[in-house]
């Protein structure tokens, strides 16, 4: 029986959470106090905390899980391919309150303004440190990557922001992926500058194959040896651009991975923890193949999941992303097998949290030399500004009319990242709103001209990285995000068959293969993409228009979903 | 905003899309050539099989499920045997269904040769099936293939 004190906090005795009883609903917002969101009943000899694709938000923000997050062939709805009231009724929470709002995108407008903001580094650290003063000697601190980059912050420091900031909070290993697109030689730099091992197991370099990082990190904690296998993104080449880092080499590696397992039992570890920047379907599909290891926790798809998930004796944890949540797993470890497990996906509600002074310190002097730019207001929206979802957000929507507009094109297309923080109807839109969604490396926006032929490979080729059936083929970002162009798309044919209806919105004509259409776009993986940044013109494009509000897009047909 | 607009607009190719297209999709470069077909393949292998029907297994074709980079593609097989004067693999061929010259690469052993492993790196003109066929000193062939994507699109989390 779930108490109020237990807040969402699933363990392994507790499987009637999913059969069972309702667990009450939770205090109201003025009644969610840090001691809540601490409440644990704590096992055995180790406690991971796992944070993952924090994407540099040091402050609080809002952020709206998806209301789409398709899931196909083996996977069609499972955990995380839950949304909106299929989330709140898998998992037993409450409509209405603070656990809904946390994992879910239902009435997340309303919701937001009940319960306030989440993250913060300085939120983060409080929780940490109460966690360590609680199980000192237990405890160890992953962070599953995606860490680096993000923000206006982490754009002008080229990483190193953030690199002292986890620093400060003890992470014990990390692995990484956007990581990698401030180029190889940053990279390197920042690594020395870190106080703990970067666990990339799956790269190596192009020519000889020789291992770049470190792959296993081994820890004691109560007597138990842990070893910590890094597995950075894939597919970083692929998704990302290839030429900042030409010499490394990225891959599932399978068999890799399970080489590296054989090897942690060969020096003796009890357990066996795989800090994977995969993706959760990937890593689900990872932990049916490869045997030994005994948790995952995974990132990269940015899927918050209250409940540990088990496959093949691997339990596999999904701590979302942008520091909205911090994942507790206690672990009684008993001849080298996990006996019993204890798991709370904490939700990081900022207002019940009190800031830890010396991280709030220190993100204070990280941001003051930015400070004025960061809070110059450009405009305000009357809607929901969000990216997360499968297919357009809004804040997308908001990109898209202003490449379309500041670069003069009939269509605009916007990569499906999932990182950005959102934004509240009434809400002002500063600069750093802008960056939370656009700050990256490569950030030129390009007008071209595109056959309506190559706009249709594009769109089919995205969606095949999104909706194959085999993880392995998956990429792990959403559909390219189109303006000025409609289509219909049937989730579940096969690439070159899913797309059909495309329109250009502006005459209501049907897209024709021969003909060229203006676009414009950013975030080309291609040296020597010409343009304008995309943070500043879509700053221009928000001042020019004072005061925008976006509608959610009706020009998407999703079918097979 | 006219500054933004001074930037000459650019030839896009399918190379240089959105966030993809670092995979180098080589079906611009090599878009004058006929590709072969998996009928084509088809025929080689049946030709290799003179006659004895391919069977699967024994071989191990370790490729990338999609390529970083589709003008050098990582490529290792492994044939099974105990490679004895009386039980080895004589050849082994790699076949791309959809390269514009689909004879990727064939292999010769001999007992002497220890094993029957290879490893090598390919171009693919674009997403298709390599195809792996083994032909064992008994007469019998094996076979093996796995798609390898070359993506355009695809931007990760």
């Amino acid at each position: 029986m779930l108490t109020r004190r237990d807040f969402l906090q699933v363990t392994a005795a507790t499987a009637a959470l999913y059969a069972g009883s309702n667990i009450g609903r939770v205090a109201a917002a003025q009644n969610i106090t840090q001691d809540d969101l601490l409440s644990f009943d704590a096992l055995g000899q180790v406690t991971l905390l796992n944070f993952t694709d924090m994407h540099a938000q040091l402050m609080p923000i809002y952020f709206r899980e998806p209301s789409i997050n398709v899931g196909v062939g083996e996977v069609r709805g499972l955990p995380p391919h839950l949304t909106g009231e299929e989330m709140i009724s898998h998992f037993r929470l409450n409509a209405g309150t603070a656990e809904a709002y946390a994992f879910s995108s239902t009435d997340f407008a309303a919701l937001a303004q009940d319960y306030g903001h989440v993250g913060g580094l300085d939120r983060m650290a409080t929780l940490i440190k109460a966690v360590r003063a609680e199980r000192p000697g237990n405890t160890l601190l992953l962070d599953g990557g995606d860490t680096w980059q993000g923000s206006y912050t982490s754009l002008h420091t080229q990483g190193e922001d953030m690199v002292r900031v986890m620093n400060a909070l003890g992470v014990d290993a990390m692995t990484a992926h956007w990581e990698f697109t401030y180029g190889a030689d940053r990279v390197t730099e920042l690594t020395e500058m870190l106080d703990f091992p970067f666990l990339a197991g799956n790269v190596r370099d192009t020519e000889w194959e020789e291992e770049v990082f470190d792959s296993t990190a081994y820890y004691d904690r109560s007597g138990v040896k842990i070893a910590v296998i890094g597995q950075a993104f894939p597919y970083t080449p692929v998704a990302n651009p290839r030429y900042m880092i030409p010499s490394w080499s990225f891959g599932i590696q399978e068999k890799l991975v399970q080489q590296r397992v054989e090897d942690a039992k060969a020096e003796g570890a009890d357990l066996i923890v795989l800090l994977s920047h995969n993706g959760f379907d990937v890593d689900r599909k990872l932990a049916s193949q490869v045997d030994g290891i005994d948790v995952i926790l995974t990132g990269h798809t940015h899927d918050a999941i209250p409940a540990v998930i088990e496959v093949n004796k691997t339990l596999l944890v999904a701590s979302g992303s942008h520091g909205k949540f911090l994942a507790r797993l206690d672990l009684d470890v008993q001849d080298k097998q996990v006996k019993d497990y204890s798991f709370k996906l904490i939700p990081v509600f900022s207002d019940a949290i009190t800031p830890d002074p010396d991280m709030e310190a220190l993100v204070t002097e990280l941001r003051a030399p930015h400070e004025a730019e960061l809070s110059r207001v450009l405009g305000k929206t009357d809607s929901l500004l969000y990216r997360r979802g499968n297919f357009n957000g809004t804040f997308d929507d908001l990109i898209c009319q202003a490449l379309m507009s500041e670069r003069d094109t009939e269509i605009a297309l916007s990569p499906g990242f999932r990182w950005g923080s959102s934004l509240l109807p009434g809400q002002d839109i500063t600069v750093e709103h802008v960056y939370n969604q656009t700050a990256i490396t490569y950030p030129n926006a390009y007008r071209s001209e595109m056959s309506g032929q190559l706009l249709k490979d594009i769109l089919e080729d995205v969606a095949d990285n999104l909706f194959n059936p085999d993880p392995y083929y998956q990429q792990g970002g959403d559909m390219v995000r189109a303006g000025g162009l409609g289509y219909a798309i049937e989730i579940n044919k096969p690439i070159g068959e899913r797309i059909t209806n495309m329109t250009l919105l502006s005459s209501g004509d049907s897209i024709e293969a021969t003909r060229n259409y203006t676009v414009s776009g950013w975030a080309s993986v291609n040296e020597g993409t010409e343009g304008p940044p995309v943070y500043d013109l879509v700053s221009h494009y928000i001042e020019s228009q004072g005061t925008v509000q976006v509608d959610e897009n009706p020009n998407i047909k999703v079918t097979g979903a | 905003m006219s500054e933004t607009k001074q930037y000459v607009s650019i030839e896009m190719t399918r190379r240089n899309v959105l966030a993809g297209g670092a995979a180098a999709f080589m079906g611009l470069t090599l878009s004058g050539l006929a590709s072969a077909t998996p009928s084509d393949v088809a025929d080689l292998v049946a030709n290799i099989a003179a006659g004895q029907t391919p069977q699967s297994g024994k071989i191990v074709l370790d490729m990338p499920q999609i390529a970083e980079n589709g003008n050098t593609v990582p490529l290792s097989v492994s044939v099974e045997s105990p490679m004895t004067d009386t039980d080895y693999v004589k050849s082994l061929h790699v076949f791309a269904e959809d390269n514009p010259t689909p004879e990727v690469a064939s292999f010769h052993f001999t007992p002497m040769s220890g094993l029957a492993e290879v490893s090598t790196r390919m171009r693919m003109a674009k997403t298709q099936n390599i195809v792996a066929v083994a032909q064992m000193s008994d007469g019998s062939v094996f076979t093996e293939s796995v798609q390898v994507k070359v993506t355009i699109g695809g931007c990760g989390g």
